[in-house]
């Protein structure tokens, strides 16, 4: 086939494109997000004292740690999603959580006696933490790598990482509301260790299947 | 100022493409073949590699940047989306074709120069592409791009609807550059 040939049946199917790349990156997350919420009202649920809890700004923080994560991976993931993106500044929006949540494991540090540090740092369910987060996470990094391939990805290992990241993120704010520990050196271990595991898989979702 | 011209028309066009103007795509895509054959010729022989398949790396370049045309931001020039496009088709070529890779495509791309000659030899590969689609497909592409034929007559020779017409064609397309990420993996 000649070159020119293609283009005639290119021209043809000009009627034929898709959604703007970013409505579906929106709609996924969205859809992602909510397959999430229902998993966990039906079977995780809010932690009882919810109304209480949510004035306390140990618990607080949870939200401002997972919602800075959500806003900033969720922000270079739509950047990426293009083949045109080049991460550099994009990439340094992701320290805003980390930097925040070393702020606040650091005030913890000197709020709390030495003898504190270690049981609030190990907590009552550190390993419910680590299974539910990662459970929570799913249905929206399938969601968002299904995207993602609707996209032209030219950093397909970043992109899925950081599909990861906006799926941890969302499912860490889920979890946080069932979640009993709320010291700033919990969330800096479990929910790290739980958020790291989402981007690696992402990671290795991403070099599987977001080569075009 | 040709340089910027061009990206404008470029943007143009392809803001037309998008709301279903076929001969602003046709136009634009004749466009882009030029340049990407350009730059594609140079960065293989800067990558060493034969000239003989520069042509099917083209036109899987162009199926991708079809295939690819909603991940465009209309308020942006065209420019940069294609050259990143043709960037990342071109070390993915090059890659499989076991070379090592080092393109300044970007600067490639910003020096075009008019279309280069080729040889008939440069479609072997593309030619054994489409025949690997199967049947009513194979047919219905062939028929529209060798034949140049349009969908309704394509649509009336297979007694078929357009709309089944344009499934099959569109379905076509994306297999063929499926095939062509494909065609040179060991």
């Amino acid at each position: 086939m000649k070159t020119d040939d293609l283009i005639g049946a290119l021209a043809a199917d000009a009627g034929t494109v898709s959604e703007p790349i970013d409505r579906t990156m929106w709609f996924a997350t969205a859809g992602g997000t909510i397959l999430a919420a229902i998993f966990f009202f039906v079977a995780i649920g809010l932690r009882p004292d919810f109304a209480t809890a949510i004035e306390t700004p140990r618990f607080l923080f949870k939200y401002v740690f997972t919602l800075t994560l959500l806003v900033s991976a969720m922000g270079l993931v739509l950047h990426l999603a293009r083949p045109e993106a080049v991460p550099g500044a994009w990439v340094k929006a992701l320290v805003a959580a980390p930097v925040l949540l070393a702020l606040a494991a650091t005030a913890e540090l000197f709020a709390l006696p030495s003898s504190e540090w270690l049981p609030h740092l190990v907590g009552t369910n550190a390993l419910v933490c680590l299974v539910l987060i990662p459970t929570l996470s799913v249905a929206p990094l399938i969601a968002l790598i299904l995207a993602l391939r609707q996209g032209a990805p030219t950093h397909p290992v970043l992109a899925g990482a950081t599909a990861g990241l906006v799926a941890a993120a969302i499912g860490a704010t889920l979890y946080a509301s069932h979640c009993q520990d709320d010291s700033p050196l919990f969330v800096a271990t479990w929910y790290v260790i739980a958020v790291a595991i989402m981007a690696l898989l992402g990671a290795v979702l991403g070099s599987r299947f977001l080569r075009w | 100022m040709a340089h910027l011209n061009r990206e404008e028309e470029w943007a143009a066009l392809m803001r037309a493409a998008i709301d279903g103007d076929a001969a602003s795509y046709r136009q634009l895509l004749e466009s882009l073949s030029h340049s990407l054959r350009a730059a594609t010729r140079r960065g293989f022989a800067q990558a060493g590699a034969a000239l003989n398949d520069v042509e099917d790396v083209v036109q899987e370049t162009l199926l991708a940047v079809h295939l690819k045309r909603h991940t465009w931001n209309s308020d942006q020039p065209l420019g940069p989306w294609v050259r990143a496009i043709a960037r990342h088709k071109l070390i993915d070529a090059l890659r499989r074709r076991g070379r090592r890779i080092e393109v300044p495509i970007e600067a490639v791309l910003d020096t075009l120069a008019a279309e280069e000659p080729r040889s008939d030899l440069d479609r072997q590969d593309a030619e054994r592409l489409v025949n690997g689609l199967r049947g009513r497909q194979q047919a219905i592409v062939r028929a529209i791009s060798i034949e140049g034929q349009s969908i309704r007559e394509v649509a009336e020779r297979f007694e078929m609807n357009e709309g089944a017409v344009r499934v099959a064609l569109h379905r076509g397309l994306k297999a063929l550059a499926d095939m062509h990420r494909k065609a040179h993996e060991e």
